[in-house]
């Protein structure tokens, strides 16, 4: 068998994912994800925060939840099961900047924990800042 | 002289001892009873997952050398090798013991490496004994090759999961009953594969083409043999194999065990398609097989270590993945059970 006969074959007779049911955890997981965000959001205008400013702070609430169970090892756990229920929502960016950072210490805080901290939302970061340049020239010249 | 790569110990070398060390995983999975310690930390009471990989390896030769009733500086040399670059975890690890020390790099397949090279020299008259050892960690080959262990994904169903685990073969050149009598050095094949979650698939090829060779040239059949073992081609690499060597008109499946199949309850402990990782076949060869040997449930056995020879950034540059398996043939020669 040549080596592109092999691949093809190989490629053919691979198990699949399970689609359908890494969907419905997807689905549920990432839904309760938004639940509880919506539930924060009300908590927080409740307590007497502008619709804003409360906004902001489920951000964070939830930032600082996704990076807590990152570091007391839940995260990857539950990210297992939900897949992009988890990863979708900003809990996935946060534990993407989390995990290395934890990962990291053992090479120190400048040349460990700071330095591969973005190894993995780097590119995020990047491409979405350059796209949102791209946008803002388009915008300027042709919508504004 | 042709170059098939038959190697014949012709001279007489024998496998005195083993030692094997698990972490929680592989304790957790059905070959449980089959090794010598396990460890429930993951750190082994170390800092670093790095650390932790060498004080296995360096509890693992103690453990060799306290079963064996042996000094240290009557061993020959340590023949061994892991994942983490430059074998620092093997290196670390031997640190502090008075032994002469040759590095291997064979991925996967180091402790046949390993084997091969161990009942060389000591087969050859060169060497009073040596240790062949291999080791890998889950920790440390994910935050290498993957992601850091903390990163919360999915993956797909091909995918292996990385041994923690050390195995290590005290060879000698004294009759002890199981003897390594030949084996066939690996050539690297490239089935053309770039999946790095599918290293089965990768390392079947070149499995495939050694089992061949040595069938073909070692004046032995598959009728001599009651098992052929490899060591970590999952479940996917593992029927890979069999379909091309029925091809070549050899049915191996009947005999075929892989120990990345055998190490994890894959559905229970949800492995995807099994165990890989230099530790994987070096755990469950120096425990399971070995001792099935030495009880003599066992006569003769054909361990094949399997390796995938890529590194991080080699996948990162979509190369295809070659491969390299080395084979051992390891038998019982007493004439008593």
């Amino acid at each position: 068998m040549d080596t592109n006969a092999y691949k093809k074959y190989v490629e053919s007779r691979a198990k699949r994912s399970p689609v359908l049911r890494n969907c419905i955890r997807a689905f549920w997981v990432g839904g309760a994800l938004c639940c509880v965000g919506q539930g924060l959001n009300r908590l927080y205008q409740w307590a007497g925060l502008s619709e804003k400013h409360a906004g902001l702070c489920v951000s964070v609430t939830l930032i600082f939840l996704a990076g807590l169970f990152t570091g007391i090892g839940w995260f990857d756990k539950l990210a297992k099961y939900a897949g992009a229920g988890t990863l979708v929502p900003i809990t996935g960016f946060a534990n993407s900047v989390a995990a290395p950072a934890v990962d990291a210490k053992s090479e120190g805080y400048v040349t460990g924990v700071a330095a591969k901290m973005f190894t993995i939302a780097g590119p995020v970061i990047v491409y979405g800042s350059v796209s949102s340049i791209l946008y803002g020239v388009i915008y300027y010249f042709f919508l504004l | 002289m042709s170059n098939n790569g038959i190697i014949s110990f012709s001279g007489g070398c024998f496998i005195a001892e083993t030692a094997t060390t698990v972490g929680k995983k592989e304790r957790q999975g059905p070959m449980n009873g089959w090794f010598d310690a396990s460890e429930e930390d993951e750190y082994f009471g170390q800092s670093t997952f790095e650390q932790a990989e060498s004080e296995m390896v360096h509890r693992n030769l103690q453990l060799l050398f306290t079963k064996a009733n042996l000094q240290e500086d009557t061993v020959g040399a340590v023949l061994g090798g892991d994942l983490v670059n430059q074998c620092t975890g093997t290196s670390f690890g031997i640190t502090g013991h008075k032994i002469p020390f040759i590095g291997l790099y064979g991925a996967c397949s180091t402790i046949a490496e390993g084997l091969l090279l161990g009942a060389s020299l000591v087969s050859g008259g060169l060497l009073p004994s040596a240790v062949a050892l291999a080791s890998s960690h889950f920790c440390t080959a994910e935050r290498q090759y993957r992601f850091p262990p903390e990163y919360g994904n999915q993956r797909p169903p091909t995918a292996q999961n990385t041994v923690t685990g050390a195995g290590a073969f005290l060879l000698t050149h004294e009759d002890t009953g199981v003897r390594v009598s030949d084996g066939v050095l690996g050539m690297i094949v490239d089935g053309g594969i770039t999946d790095a979650n599918n290293m089965g698939a990768a390392m079947a090829p070149a499995a495939a083409d050694t089992i061949l060779r040595y069938f073909d040239h070692s004046g032995r059949s598959l009728a001599d043999f009651d098992a052929i073992v490899t060591g970590d081609l999952g479940q996917e690499g593992l029927e890979l194999t069999d379909e091309l060597l029925q091809k070549c008109g050899l049915d191996i499946a009947p005999k075929h065990m892989d120990c990345g199949v055998l190490i994890y309850d894959a559905k229970k402990q949800d492995m995807h398609a099994g165990g890989s990782g230099c530790g994987c076949l070096a755990s469950v060869l120096g425990g399971y097989f070995y001792r099935r040997l030495r009880r003599g449930e066992l006569k003769r056995i054909l361990a094949i270590g399997t390796g995938a020879l890529l590194s991080a950034n080699s996948a990162l540059q979509k190369l295809s993945i070659p491969s390299v398996a080395h084979a051992v043939c390891i038998e019982n020669v007493c004439n008593t059970q």
